[in-house]
C-alpha cells in the first residue's frame, strides 16, 4: 500500500483525497454558516429564525439548497447565455480555490507555497470577475448598475488590503502562511500575535474585508433598496446557488485570512494549551459571528461615502502604517515587536 | 506532468488572444484577454517565477482588465457597422503591417549582441532552493537598480498628475458633503429647542 502512493498515480489519489477533505470542509461549514447568520441575525431582531426543519432549524440550509437545485433556470432572452452561466461559476470556483493554501493547522495545508498571500490576494480580486459578468450578461439596468458598483469598490478596497498585508509581510521577513503564524508563536500566547503590534490595522483589514465581500453595511452591488439585487436580479436556481455560496465562501475566507494574520491562526491562545486545528477553526467562527453581528447592527453606507472611506482615509492611513512598521522593524523599535524574522522563516 | 501543463497554459493563452483579436463582441475580447493573461500566470509558474505571476494576476487581471471591462461595458457602439467600412480601410492596414513588419525585420537583422549581455546571460542564477523569489527580485529592485526603479515610479507618477490635472474639473454648483465639518458640528449650536405658545408662532 505504501508502494502505491508513491507511484504517479497515487500521488495524485492522495492530492483528490485532500483536495475533497478541504472541499468538504468548507461545504459543510457552508451550510451552517448560512444558517447561523440567519439565527444571530433573527436573534439580535427578536425573531426565532429558521426553526422548523430539523432540531432548531438546523437542517434548513440543506433544504435550501436541494429547493435551489430542483427549481428551474430562468435564463433571460436578451442575455449573453455563456457568460450569463458562467458567471456564478466563476464566483464559485474563484472563492473556492483560494482555500488551496490556507493552513488549517502545521502543516495542514493542500499548496505550501512561498506567495501563498499574493496567491489569496490574486485570487481575491478575481472574484469580482463573477459579478461584473453577471451584471453585465443580465441584460438589464439594475443588475448592470450592481456590477458597476461592484467593480469601482472592490478595486478600491483591495488597495488598503493588499497595504494592511504588506505591513504583515514586512514583520514576518515572509509571504508564507506558515511563516507568518510561527513568527505569532513567541509564548506570550495570545498578547504575542499580530494583532498587539499591527492594532489599528486590524480593525481597518476587517472593514475592508467587509467591503471586498460585498457584505453590510457596504452591501451597495446588491442592495435591496435601490438596486432590488443588483447583480442577482435575473438569476434563479442553481446559478443563485452558486453566487449565495461563493459570497459566503469568500466571507469564511476573510475570516480565515484575519485569524492567519492578525490571530495566531492554529495557536492557542494559553501558553501551555496544545495548538492545533480546533482553535483555527473556533477563530474563524468567532470572526463570522462578528461578520454576522455586522450585518445585524449597521445601516448601510453611501456610496459616495463609501468611496471616501476607502480613498480618502484607509488609503493615506495604511500607507502610513507601512512606512511605520518599514521603520519600526528596520530599527527594532518597541522591544523588536515588529520583526520576528529570526523566530519565523 | 509539467510538459501537459505547458502545453495546456500555452494553448489556452493562444486562443485566448486569438479570440480577443476575432470576437465580435468587445466584451468577450476582454473575457478573453483575462484567460489569455491568466494561463500566461501559469506559464509564469511553470517556469519557476511565481512572484511575477502574482503580480501579473493582481496588477493586469485583478486591476487592469477591471477597468477594460468598465469603460467597455458602458460603450454603446454598433459593432456590425464598424465592422462594414473594415474592407475599405483593409489595403491600408495591410501596408501599414507589411511596413511595419519590414522595419521589423531590419531591426533584427541589424541586431548585435553587447559582449557585456553575453557575460550577464551566462552569470549563474541563484539557485531557486536557496533564494527566494521575492527577496531576490526584491534585492535587485531596491538595491542595484535602485535609481532605474525610483525612476519608472517617477514617470508614472508625472503620467498621473498629467490625467488628472486634464481631467480635474471641479464645479462649484454641486453640493458636497464636508464629513469632517459635519463631526465637528456642535449639538449645542446646530439646535434650539423653543416653547412655542398655541395660535402664537414664533
Amino acid at each position: 500500500m505504501a508502494d502505491f502512493f508513491s507511484t504517479p498515480l497515487g500521488t495524485f489519489v492522495i492530492i483528490l483525497a485532500q483536495c475533497l477533505a478541504v472541499l468538504g470542509f468548507v461545504m459543510i461549514s457552508l451550510l451552517f454558516l448560512v444558517y447561523g447568520d440567519r439565527k444571530i441575525w433573527a436573534a439580535v431582531q427578536m425573531r426565532r429564525g429558521p426553526n422548523v426543519v430539523g432540531t432548531f432549524g438546523i437542517l434548513q440550509s440543506v433544504a435550501d439548497a436541494l429547493k435551489y437545485v430542483l427549481k428551474e433556470v430562468v435564463i433571460p432572452a436578451g442575455s449573453d447565455k455563456a457568460v450569463f452561466m458562467l458567471a456564478p461559476m466563476i464566483s464559485f470556483v474563484m472563492s473556492m480555490i483560494a482555500w488551496a493554501v490556507i493552513p488549517f493547522s502545521d502543516g495542514w495545508v493542500l499548496s505550501d507555497i512561498n506567495v501563498a498571500i499574493l496567491y489569496v490576494f490574486a485570487i481575491s480580486s478575481l472574484e469580482v470577475y463573477g459579478v461584473i459578468m453577471g451584471g453585465w450578461a443580465s441584460n438589464s439596468k439594475y443588475p448592470f448598475l450592481g456590477s458597476l458598483r461592484s467593480a469601482a469598490q472592490m478595486i478600491s478596497y483591495e488597495v488598503s488590503i493588499g497595504l494592511i498585508i504588506i505591513g504583515v509581510i514586512i514583520s514576518t521577513g515572509s509571504m508564507n502562511f506558515g511563516s507568518i503564524v510561527h513568527a505569532q508563536d513567541t509564548g506570550w500566547g495570545f498578547f504575542g500575535w499580530y494583532w498587539l503590534p499591527h492594532f489599528p490595522m486590524v480593525f481597518l483589514f476587517f472593514i475592508s474585508a467587509l467591503a471586498e465581500t460585498n457584505r453590510p453595511p457596504f452591501d451597495l452591488p446588491e442592495a435591496e433598496s435601490e438596486l432590488v439585487a443588483g447583480y442577482q436580479v435575473e438569476y434563479s436556481a442553481t446559478p443563485f446557488l452558486l453566487f449565495m455560496a461563493g459570497e459566503y465562501i469568500a466571507i469564511f475566507l476573510m475570516c480565515a485570512l484575519t485569524s492567519l494574520l492578525f490571530f495566531g491562526g492554529w495557536l492557542s491562545p494559553i501558553p501551555g494549551l496544545p495548538d492545533g486545528a480546533l482553535w483555527m477553526v473556533g477563530k474563524m467562527a468567532f470572526f463570522f459571528f462578528i461578520f454576522a453581528m455586522v450585518k445585524a447592527i449597521t445601516p448601510r453606507y453611501r456610496y459616495d461615502q463609501l468611496m471616501r472611506l476607502g480613498w480618502k482615509v484607509f488609503l493615506p492611513f495604511s500607507l502610513v502604517w507601512v512606512v511605520f512598521v518599514s521603520f519600526a522593524a528596520k530599527f527594532g523599535w518597541f522591544w523588536g515587536i515588529f520583526a520576528r524574522w529570526t523566530t519565523g522563516g | 506532468m509539467t510538459v501537459f501543463a505547458f502545453y495546456l497554459f500555452a494553448l489556452c493563452t493562444i486562443v485566448g488572444g486569438l479570440f480577443t483579436v476575432i470576437s465580435r463582441n468587445p466584451v468577450h475580447s476582454v473575457l478573453w484577454l483575462i484567460l489569455a493573461f491568466l494561463s500566461s500566470a501559469g506559464l509564469f509558474v511553470l517556469l519557476g517565477a511565481e512572484f511575477v505571476a502574482m503580480l501579473l494576476v493582481i496588477v493586469y487581471v485583478g486591476a487592469v482588465a477591471v477597468l477594460f471591462l468598465f469603460v467597455v461595458m458602458m460603450l454603446d457602439v454598433d459593432f456590425a457597422e464598424l465592422r462594414a467600412g473594415m474592407a475599405k480601410y483593409m489595403p491600408l492596414a495591410l501596408l501599414i503591417g507589411v511596413i511595419l513588419l519590414m522595419q521589423l525585420g531590419m531591426a533584427f537583422g541589424a541586431w548585435e549582441t553587447s559582449e557585456i549581455a553575453a557575460t550577464q546571460l551566462s552569470a549563474p542564477a541563484p539557485l531557486a532552493a536557496e533564494t527566494q523569489n521575492t527577496a531576490a527580485l526584491g534585492l535587485l529592485l531596491y538595491d542595484r537598480y535602485f535609481l532605474l526603479f525610483q525612476l519608472a515610479g517617477l514617470i508614472l507618477l508625472v503620467a498621473m498628475i498629467g490625467a488628472i490635472v486634464l481631467t480635474l474639473r471641479h464645479r462649484q454648483d454641486v453640493k458636497r458633503q464636508n464629513v469632517l465639518a459635519q463631526m465637528y458640528r456642535d449639538p449645542k449650536k446646530a439646535m434650539e429647542l423653543r416653547d412655542v405658545k398655541p395660535g402664537q408662532g414664533l
